[in-house]
């Protein structure tokens, strides 16, 4: 029997394989070179969300992935257009956030030649992604989106590119797009653990006395709360989380000690300092929670570690017992060997613990950030999904918003990307229409891709922006006051715009908040406000983020408050 | 400060790959990425044309180097990459010598050229072209004995290496 011919280019199979995989939004910003694709987009049921700059486009597809667990997708054109994702590629990678960047490419006769917006986009994105294709036949395409999708959102997630020539996604795709088959034989997704590591890690587990679970971005993205919950049950064990592990286990139950590291509560780094093993799931003991000299990391623990990329085992430290597999599945095994225990005097600790060393702020001498991110946990009933940006907002967010929400918190953790926290809200909010999503952000950072108040407007995103306002770019500045003689250099946002008009020219209600006294009425009448809003919080200017942790040193050395005397240098990174 | 990486011992890493555009590339930058020096790389096509094998050399610290190869491993394309740490390996490389010589010192080159096992395989008035395979500390020998000779040129393949019997690379 002949075969039928399907009468598509590439473009249109590109998007089928897409809608086939349930593609709801695709993110992007045309261009020449992918005018193919964004035409196939006009007969798709897949919604195009034209944003204002494709690094935005990028963040909110990542802030899709994080808030609901699919991959988000990206499209943009070939040379400047696949440039200015690759901040939100290396974003994703660092973070392990499941994204699919479509770029558009000159024709194939051109690669190389230097053509007009021609650039090696093969070559310049290879370190910031999990994967690349440069497909050079459409027929190649339905194979590769197969590919790119099962490699993003499986084993570590993480973000991959497809480059797509013009001629490629113009010319006629003769292929089959049902029953696509993969030849990926180099990739290997860890599973279940082998039998004898699990039981070494179990033996540990039920001679510890003081044990300390500590939950990452891994936990979440294998959907290993409930596992990490019963686990924590069983074995009576308090559970730190890294600040991308928040929401991995409630922040309300008692047996959580909240988010370790630099700027962590004084209370988990303490429980770091005093257990006698801790376990980490899906963290990868990041220079943020761990000093630089890693012997001084909880020296008197046993240190166990499960995670899914073997890469990550022995990178940092040697633990004492390690496995390799997904999380849910390795806490399922360990589960089964744990014997039933109860440390009653630890966890007594760990509540002393938090008593004795809360998160604290002033009420008086000016408008505090905390106050304004605590009030808006209060109000919201620490219901909201919460993106932040980066930098101290972000740290006073961590402490104070507590997530009990699973897949509540989006913070760019790895990268440290500023301008992350609107465009994440954006795509967190177009894949969980009926939540409230709040980004809390920083001047500095919320400059960097604030014109994505168009897209909000547009698509009428009930998003609600908390702008942390201190005229500076606080994190750099408190460290220059406390190592380097208070000597402010690149840290003055002078020329700051008033942005409740900056808001109000886009269309979007804003509101201010100047006084302590304020904060509760504003915030409240912005939360009720249907539809989109900025709240302005002009807060004071010099107030620094503790406890403290400075870079490469150990919890022996945080700093609650203020310190009286100048302080040595960091030895750590940044 | 430059950090010396010639002090450290060198290792010999096997991969197998798929033979797929852009595989090498992202090998070297896990390397580039630490500022690590490939020393030697040699590629072929494996018995399965789909596959190919690359087997590097390369000096720096032993843990920097297990996390290369860790890294090196997840790569999509990689199917397994692996240090070779005995010696009961076979390893083998190729070199090409170009020696200058004159009627008076050539017996003693063809007499060095003897005992290695080389050959000539470029024979003139004023030069010779030596080919020697073995292991690298038997090329090292050999050109360092014919540097006095005056060296004029040196192209060396680079390491391959095989597992003995019925063990797989």
């Amino acid at each position: 029997m002949e075969q039928k011919t399907t009468s598509i280019n590439g473009a249109q199979a590109l998007i089928r394989c897409l809608e086939k995989k349930g593609v709801e939004y695709i993110f992007g910003y045309s261009g020449g070179a992918a005018i193919p694709i964004f035409d196939a987009l006009v007969d798709s049921k897949i919604k195009l969300i034209l944003v204002r700059h494709e690094q935005g486009a990028a963040h909110m597809a990542d802030g899709y992935a994080r808030a609901t667990g699919k991959p988000g997708v990206v499209l943009v054109t070939s040379g400047p257009g696949a440039t200015n994702t690759i901040t939100g590629l290396f974003t994703a990678l660092m973070d392990s956030a499941p994204i699919i960047v479509l770029t558009g490419q000159v024709p194939t006769y051109g690669l190389g030649k230097d053509l007009f917006q021609e650039a090696d986009v093969f070559g310049m994105t290879a370190p910031a992604v999990k994967h690349s294709y440069l497909v050079k036949n459409s027929n190649h395409i339905p194979q590769v989106v197969e590919e790119a999708w099962h490699i993003c959102s499986t084993g570590r997630p993480g973000p991959v590119l497809i480059d797509l020539p013009k001629d490629i996604t113009s010319g006629a795709c003769t292929v089959s797009l049902e029953n696509i088959n993969m030849d990926l034989p180099g990739y290997k997704i860890p599973g279940k653990a082998s039998e004898s590591d699990i039981n070494a890690m179990a033996v540990l587990l039920n001679q510890a006395q003081k044990p300390l679970i500590l939950a990452g971005h891994g936990v979440i993205l294998s959907g290993a709360e409930d596992e990490l919950q019963e686990l924590s049950d069983k074995l009576d064990c308090p559970v730190v989380t890294t600040i991308l592990g928040k929401g991995a286990f409630s922040e309300n139950h008692e047996r959580s000690v909240g988010f370790l590291g630099m700027h962590g509560t004084a209370y988990a780094n303490k429980a770091v300092g005093d257990c006698d093993l801790i376990f980490s799931i899906g963290s990868r003991w990041d220079d943020r929670i761990t000093p630089a000299k890693i012997e001084r990391f909880c020296p008197n623990a046993k240190k166990l570690h499960v995670d899914i990329d073997p890469a990550e085992i022995n990178k940092v430290l040697v633990p004492d017992a390690y496995a390799i597999g997904d999380a849910k599945l390795v806490l399922q095994q360990l589960i089964e060997k744990i014997k039933p225990a109860k440390h009653p005097e630890w966890v007594q600790h760990i509540v002393g613990l938090k008593k004795k060393f809360p998160l604290s702020y002033k009420l008086h001498g000016g408008l505090k950030a905390q106050q304004v991110i605590d009030e808006m946990y209060n109000l919201s009933q620490g219901k909201a999904v919460v993106s932040v940006d980066v930098g101290q907002h972000q740290m006073w967010a961590a402490q104070f918003y507590k997530i009990h929400k699973q897949k509540g918190w989006l913070c760019s953790g790895g990268a440290g990307t500023m301008g992350f926290g609107v465009p994440a809200a954006i795509g967190a909010q177009f894949g969980r229409p009926n939540d409230l999503v709040v980004a809390i952000v920083g001047d500095g950072g919320f400059q960097m891709t604030f014109f994505e108040l168009s897209t909000i407007m547009i698509h009428k995103l009930p998003v609600k922006i908390l702008l942390i306002d201190n005229k500076y770019l606080g994190m750099v500045r408190q460290w220059q006051q406390l190592f380097f003689d208070n000597r402010k250099s690149g840290v003055d946002l002078e020329g700051n715009p008033d942005f409740v008009k900056l808001a109000e020219a886009y269309g979007m209600q804003a509101f201010r908040i100047r006084r302590p006294a304020d904060v509760k009425k504003v915030l409240q009448k912005a939360l009720d406000f249907d539809g989109p809003c900025l709240i302005h919080a002009e807060v004071v200017k010099e107030d620094n983020v503790f406890p403290m942790i400075p870079a490469g040193a150990t919890v022996n050395d945080m700093i609650l408050k203020e310190p009286k005397m100048a302080m040595d240098k960091p030895v750590g990174s940044t | 400060m430059i950090e010396d990486i010639s002090i450290h011992p060198t290792h010999t890493i096997s991969l197998l790959v798929v033979n797929r555009p852009g595989v090498l590339y992202r090998i070297s930058m896990v390397f580039a990425r630490r500022g690590y020096n490939i020393e030697s790389l040699v590629v072929s096509p494996a018995l399965d044309g789909r596959y190919s094998r690359i087997t590097i050399t390369a000096k720096g610290e032993s843990d920097v180097l297990e996390q290369i190869i860790k890294q090196c491993g997840k790569l999509i394309d990689i199917v397994h990459a692996e240090e070779y740490k005995d010696n009961s390996n076979l390893e083998k490389e190729l070199a090409l010598i170009k020696v200058k010589t004159n009627s008076a010192d050539r017996p003693e080159v063809l007499q060095i050229v003897e005992h290695f096992k080389a050959e000539t395989i470029d024979f003139v008035d004023d030069s010779l072209v030596i080919q020697v395979t073995g292991d690298t500390e038997k090329l090292d020998a050999m050109t360092e004995m014919l540097k006095k000779f005056g060296l004029i040129e040196l192209v060396r393949t680079g390491k391959i290496l095989m597992r003995r019997g019925s063990n797989k690379t």
